[in-house]
């Protein structure tokens, strides 16, 4: 019997059958151990790769700007003309060449070869000023030595002849082909702006002292689309000073007048028939000279280069009396040659200059960098533009070539100062933290300052721990320490229970029904901090006075409970304080009296809702992770103590809170990290308007809330959209940080216990 | 008194009223919830109300009573300069006839008491412009009219009742079946836009799409030529006449109204059916007016596809990385690290999930997924766009942690004898983790999905970014293969909160919806956490017996 089952089991164990099966077995479990091993690394490089992600789409906005050399050839047309103008296509392959003789070139960029040659209707007059009308729309003006003025604006034709795109420079104008008389002899200096009705010019005749200011209608013909300039309101004042540039602002109100030691008079042309002076001022140190003056994209800022090569940023700035005048803004230096041309971009506040050294160098304003420096030409490098997508650059040398660069420049708008530091805007007053992406205007400026969100962030979590961390941690120490087993059992799921509350329901309680509330009862809602605690000392004063019988009825255990009602009717009775309060200290209107009599400004959705909003949702993790702590500490310990003869309260003082000490600060760690995340109360209940103040009545936005309203517009790649995930970035570093050292402490406390 | 401070007292009954006021939140807001959402289904009284303005001119306003609250007024008797005067919120409804739903009355203009009951006042709730209150007067059918109130009563709930068959017809057709097919003409559309792409639009393939095409437009005049009749039909249904506060005559015709009622006359059952009925209602009806009136089924429809699809991808994923980590990977300094970055991930905040979500998944895979599949429908994108299959997996990232700390707590439960017995008795290590440790761990893992299911339930911040919308015209569930449509957008409940609470037009109209909307969303929520704080301690109670 037992030799038969033993022969059995050795059939069953032995041979190739058994063998097969172990083989296959064995497989399975390699092919298991790999596939599982596999799939969990690749899972968890999967979690990890959100980090590596949200790093990757922002590392471009740091990389540096790239110019790279294209062509180079002979500059298109005579060579022994000044130029005054270059305009390139959206697409850089043609370009157009405007000279001095009023001749023009079309050209192809990569190959310097002419493709149409045309010259401007000068009626056998001499080219004597030049301006710039408007970079965007292509406009040009030329003043002429019989004293008119030729306006004209180039573009392109693009057809697709053989499906092969083909695009022919070509020139209009489009207040007609022949020059405006508007004085009698040559103009010396010249500067016109144009907007939707309306076109002024300034200019100054040659060998004459007096700068006229003049005003034309734009008129409609009635039959043809053309337009025609009918003569408007006229004004002219006397300068004492050279005259080397007149610049005239794209508000068509501010008109410089500047000369070469870099003295300038600002005259305000708002009422163009009395130009009344306003400033004079000297932008230049003594020994120091202008080589050339231009505004940056919007015609706002005056960009000076000068002969130590520096180049340096000036406008208007209004000041508390609300009058305007010139400031010095930054300045950019690269290297001491003096600076030759500076070449704006025509989307961006960049700009490119060249130098008599041969540089051609790459700056963006407002983010106050200097992208790049390349050496052109041995000798001096010359006039220099930049393409329409600032994508390219077509630099002149002083041998006579053409030098066609490409440009790799993303984000040049964004830098370190530009996100952190204080900024001055155009238009502002001083320099400040500024956040505002978007605009309906096409010169607009992004202001991409991350300290007010940030600031605003972490007002948002600081009040809404001072509402939280009081309650939750006095609340984790009785429930860990006092409270009996069976009320224990039903309250910590209770209280963790608001961990379930989606936040959207908290977030719209907070918007629409608790700020209106506290709006209207502004000093109830202070009175629960003096009320509640209070009226609970005084009922627990009055509970010790009473009878031993009654006292035993309720043990410390259950004392919450025996608190719910008295609680309830101390808020109910801090409510109904409201309104005697108003009218006793408040004329009646605490809200009112905030804004008018104490000048504190108050928004409905402030940082009071949120502190109690999310202060709220902030409760179950301080709670639940401070009462683990405070649980866990060794009972021997309190034995001893008590037994020492301390009171329960001093036993926790003095012994279970200083050994839980890690675990409390872990929870109010993670609770400041949720705090710092928190999305849909922030946004639902705080007003969502990029402050800076501290003022606990006025509203903030956060990185979270600003994501969640702005990620969705942002145009993938654009600097935006990297800026946005920068700020996404920032907070996960800064939460996972937080929950990190809170991790590590706790893990830490955790090992102490064991030992002891 | 000196002791009682030194001892410390005060400081106990302090922190013992913490954890009351906890409680008070918690409990005040659930309640608060709970009341508010649920007096949405309630039929609310009219009443009547003569309102006498500064103007000497007089006026009735027959409505429910919405709110109440006081206003300062300056008055120079009082002793404060200031009086208190209680206002009233008025829903008067006639908003085709008014202009507005909402009026605030003073008390001070009203005549008489504000809890006068207007007696037998009709309450009709319509498709389009919100609620009638008016009193009726007669109903016309076949240009026959019928004033006897009680006919009359009998007749309308006739015709309702007709109407809403009609117009449950007309949807399904409209919806269902005219929906498949303009699913199938777009799916031929785009079919033919990729043999284009292909070169390979013969002739042969068009004259096939031709004559499919030809054969759904058939089906499709066919439907439409039935809800012609059937819209012709719900023409003839008749119209109600009321006399609505303000003298005026109003004529509603029968296919608009959705149901009518009399609160005023109602009995407490019929309260309670009207409750449940109400109820269900909103479970089951498509959204109107801008989101502001109707049902959430889409919005119900859409948490839980979305939800259910991101359980599909958590649950391996957790598993297999928790199983990974805890019974294949070396322990040592990496692991630990993988360990805590984990668990931290689970605190990093839900926005930066949704970037990524959006940033990754719709702007990077979409994207090249469209290139390489979808390429003949472009440029209009088909997975490239905020979606429900990003919108799941974003979720299911977010929420990977919960499940992989739960079930590696479950393993870590599994006693070590139970698994060296496996292993002594000859099974492989994959046997013993498939068969014995696994099956164990089961409740560990239910729990976590679970939890996990619950937060994706609530979250809203991330989907706002890749995929939900305030109004999806299609459910991402339908009879038409393949049945879950990943590329459709959707609704979710949370989002509805959020876009009806704070971007409607009417708030004060739309309070209500939100608050019961809310509702809904909690108790599924807390339901889900019940349940798994329930498998919870089953669990636990089931390795008690096995650890001794």
């Amino acid at each position: 019997m037992n030799s038969y089952a033993e022969q059995a089991l050795d059939k069953a164990l032995k041979g190739p059958a058994f063998d097969k099966r172990v083989k296959r077995r064995n497989v399975k479990d390699t092919a298991a151990k790999f596939g599982i091993s596999i799939g969990g690394v690749s899972i968890i490089l999967a979690v990890l790769l959100i980090m590596f992600f949200l790093l990757y789409v922002v590392l471009p906005l740091f990389v540096p700007a790239t110019v790279e050399k294209q062509s180079q050839y002979g500059l298109p047309g005579s060579t022994s003309e000044t130029t005054l103008y270059y305009g390139v296509d959206e697409y850089q392959e043609t370009a157009l060449r405007f000279t001095q003789s009023g001749k023009l070139f079309g050209f192809d960029v990569n190959s310097g070869q002419i493709l149409n040659e045309t010259t401007l209707p000068l009626n056998g007059q001499q080219i004597s000023s030049f301006s710039i009308v408007s970079d965007l729309d292509n406009i040009l003006a030329f003043g002429l030595t019989d004293g008119s003025v030729l306006i004209a604006k180039y573009s392109y034709d693009v057809s697709y002849p053989n499906d092969k795109r083909t695009i022919t420079p070509k020139v209009e104008f489009p207040f007609g082909e022949e020059a405006i008389a508007v004085a009698p002899s040559a103009i010396e200096k010249l500067s016109v702006k144009v907007q939707d009705s309306d076109l002024v010019m300034a200019y100054l005749l040659a060998g004459s002292k007096e700068v006229v200011v003049k005003q034309f209608e734009k008129v409609e013909s009635m039959l043809s689309d053309s337009i025609t300039l009918e003569d408007g309101y006229q004004g002219s004042f006397v300068t004492h000073s050279p005259v080397d540039w007149l610049l005239l602002d794209g508000s068509m109100r501010n008109l410089y007048v500047v000369s070469k030691s870099g003295t300038t008079e600002y005259y305000n042309i708002a009422d163009i028939e009395n130009p009344v002076k306003v400033q004079h001022v000297n932008m230049l140190d003594s020994n120091e000279s202008l080589t050339t003056v231009r505004f940056l994209l919007g015609n706002y800022s005056l960009m000076l280069g000068t002969d130590k090569g520096n180049i340096i940023q000036w406008f208007p700035v209004r000041d508390k009396q609300n009058e305007f005048a010139l400031h010095e803004i930054r300045k950019f230096s690269a290297g001491t040659a003096p600076i030759h041309t500076i070449a704006i971009e025509k989307a961006r506040k960049g700009f490119a200059t060249t130098d008599s050294n041969g540089q051609f160098n790459l700056y963006h304003s407002t983010a106050e960098r200097h992208l790049n420096s390349t050496q052109v030409s041995e000798g001096e490098a010359g006039f220099v533009v930049l393409s329409n997508r600032a994508n390219g650059a077509l630099v002149e040398t002083q041998s006579g070539d053409l030098v066609h660069y490409l440009i790799d420049n993303q984000h040049p708008d964004v830098s370190f100062s530009s996100l952190w530091g204080k900024v001055w805007y155009e238009g502002y007053e001083k320099p400040d933290y500024v956040w505002q992406s978007s605009s309906a205007s096409s010169d607009f400026e992004p202001k991409f300052s991350m300290t007010p969100l940030t600031f605003g962030t972490i007002k948002a979590a600081l009040y809404s721990m001072l509402f939280a961390v009081p309650i939750a941690v006095l609340a984790a120490i009785f429930t860990a320490f006092f409270m009996d087993k069976q009320t224990r059992q039903w309250i910590k799921p209770s209280v963790e229970l608001i961990e379930a509350l989606p936040t959207v329901i908290l977030g719209f309680l907070a918007g629409l029904w608790l700020a209106p509330h506290m709006e209207a009862n502004l000093p109830g809602f202070f009175a629960f901090l003096v009320v509640i605690p209070l009226g609970i000392i005084l009922f627990g004063f009055a509970w010790s006075r009473l009878p031993r019988a009654y006292r035993l009825m309720v043990p410390v255990g259950k004392r919450a409970v025996l608190m719910v009602p008295v609680v309830f009717f101390l808020g109910w009775l801090a409510m109904a304080l409201s309104d005697p309060i108003q009218n006793a200290f408040f004329d009646g209107d605490m809200r009112h009296w905030l804004t008018f009599s104490a000048g504190i400004d108050f928004d409905q959705r402030n940082a009071m809702v949120i502190g109690f909003a999310m202060g709220f949702a902030l409760i179950p993790t301080i709670f639940s992770v401070t009462e683990d702590a405070i649980y866990n500490v060794p009972a021997y310990l309190v034995n001893g103590s008590l037994a020492l003869g301390a009171s329960g309260w001093q036993t926790l003082v003095g012994v279970v809170i200083p050994t839980a000490s890690p675990g409390i600060f872990s929870a109010i760690m993670l609770g400041f990290g949720r705090g710092v995340g928190e999305t849909m109360i922030v946004l639902m209940a705080s007003g969502n308007t990029p402050l800076m103040e501290v003022n606990i009545f006025e509203g903030m936005r956060t990185l979270a809330a600003n994501l969640a309203v702005e990620m969705p517009e942002a145009a993938v790649d654009s600097s935006h959209y990297r800026v946005l995930f920068l700020s996404g970035l920032v907070l996960f570093i800064f939460t996972f940080a937080f929950n990190t050292l809170a991790e590590v402490v706790r893990q830490r406390m955790r090992r102490k216990y064991g030992n002891l | 008194m000196k002791s009682w401070f030194n001892k410390g007292e005060h400081w106990i009954w302090l922190s013992a009223s913490t954890v009351s006021i906890s409680l008070i939140l918690v409990f005040g807001l659930l309640g608060m919830i709970g009341y508010k959402g649920l007096s949405h289904f309630w039929p609310h009284a009219v009443y009547h109300v003569e309102v006498l303005h500064t103007d000497g001119s007089q006026e009735i306003i027959v409505g429910e009573l919405h709110d109440s609250k006081m206003k300062d007024v300056e008055d120079a008797t009082a002793p404060s300069g200031h009086v208190e005067i209680p206002q009233y919120l008025f829903k008067v409804g006639n908003r085709d006839v008014y202009g507005i739903d909402f009026r605030w009355i003073s008390s001070t203009d009203i005549v008489g008491g504000v809890k006068a009951l207007e007696p037998n006042v009709m309450v009709i709730e319509r498709y389009e412009y919100g609620n009638v209150y008016g009193h009726l007067d007669a109903v016309t059918v076949n240009g026959q009219t019928e004033s006897d109130p009680e006919k009359a009563m009998a007749l309308l709930e006739q015709q309702v009742e007709m109407g809403n068959q009609l117009i449950s017809d007309i949807r399904y057709i409209e919806k269902i079946e005219i929906g498949a097919i303009n699913y199938k003409i777009e799916g031929l559309r785009l079919e033919e836009k990729k043999l284009r792409s292909q070169d390979a639009f013969t002739a042969e393939e068009a004259a096939r799409l031709e004559r499919e095409r030809a054969d759904y437009q058939k089906q499709f005049d066919v439907f439409q030529a039935q809800t012609d009749v059937l819209y012709q039909q719900t023409r003839t249904l008749g119209e109600v006449s009321l006399q609505i506060a303000g003298g005026k005559q109003l004529n509603v015709p029968v296919k608009n109204i959705v149901h009518f009622w009399q609160p005023n006359n109602m009995s407490l059952p019929q309260e309670i059916g009207f409750f449940f009925n109400a109820m269900g209602n909103f479970l089951m009806d498509d959204p109107r007016e801008a989101n502001t009136e109707g049902g959430v089924f889409p919005a119900i429809v859409g948490t839980v596809t979305m939800v259910m699809l991101m359980a599909l991808f958590v649950t391996p994923m957790g598993v297999i990385a928790a199983i990974y980590m805890s019974e294949y990977a070396k322990e040592g300094t990496v692991l630990k690290m993988v360990r805590i970055s984990i668990n931290n991930l689970a605190g990093v905040p839900s926005i930066v999930f949704g970037i990524f979500g959006l940033g990754f998944f719709v702007y990077i895979l979409g994207s090249s997924i469209d290139e390489l599949f979808y390429s003949y429908a472009l440029p209009s994108p088909t997975f490239g766009t905020p979606g429900l299959l990003w919108a799941s997996l974003t979720m299911a990232l977010l929420t990977l942690p919960v499940v992989i700390v739960s079930t590696q707590e479950g393993l870590s439960r599994v006693p070590r004898a139970l698994r060296e017995g496996g292993l002594a008795l000859g099974a492989t290590k994959s046997e013993t983790i498939m068969r014995i440790v696994l099956p164990m761990t089961t409740p560990a893992i239910m729990t976590g999905l679970i939890l996990a299911i619950a937060r994706a339930a609530g979250e809203v911040a991330p989907l706002m970014l890749v995929g939900v919308v305030k109004l999806a015209p299609e459910l991402p569930l339908d009879m038409v293969s393949p049945f879950v449509h990943l590329d459709r957008k959707f609704m979710h409940l949370g989002f509805h909160i959020y876009d009806v609470g704070f971007q409607s037009p009417n708030v004060e109209a739309s309070q209500p919806l939100v608050f019961a909307t809310s509702l809904l969303l909690v108790l599924i929520i807390l339901s889900l956490n019940l349940g798994a704080i329930m498998i919870r301690n089953r669990l636990r109670e089931k390795y008690k017996s096995l650890e001794h």
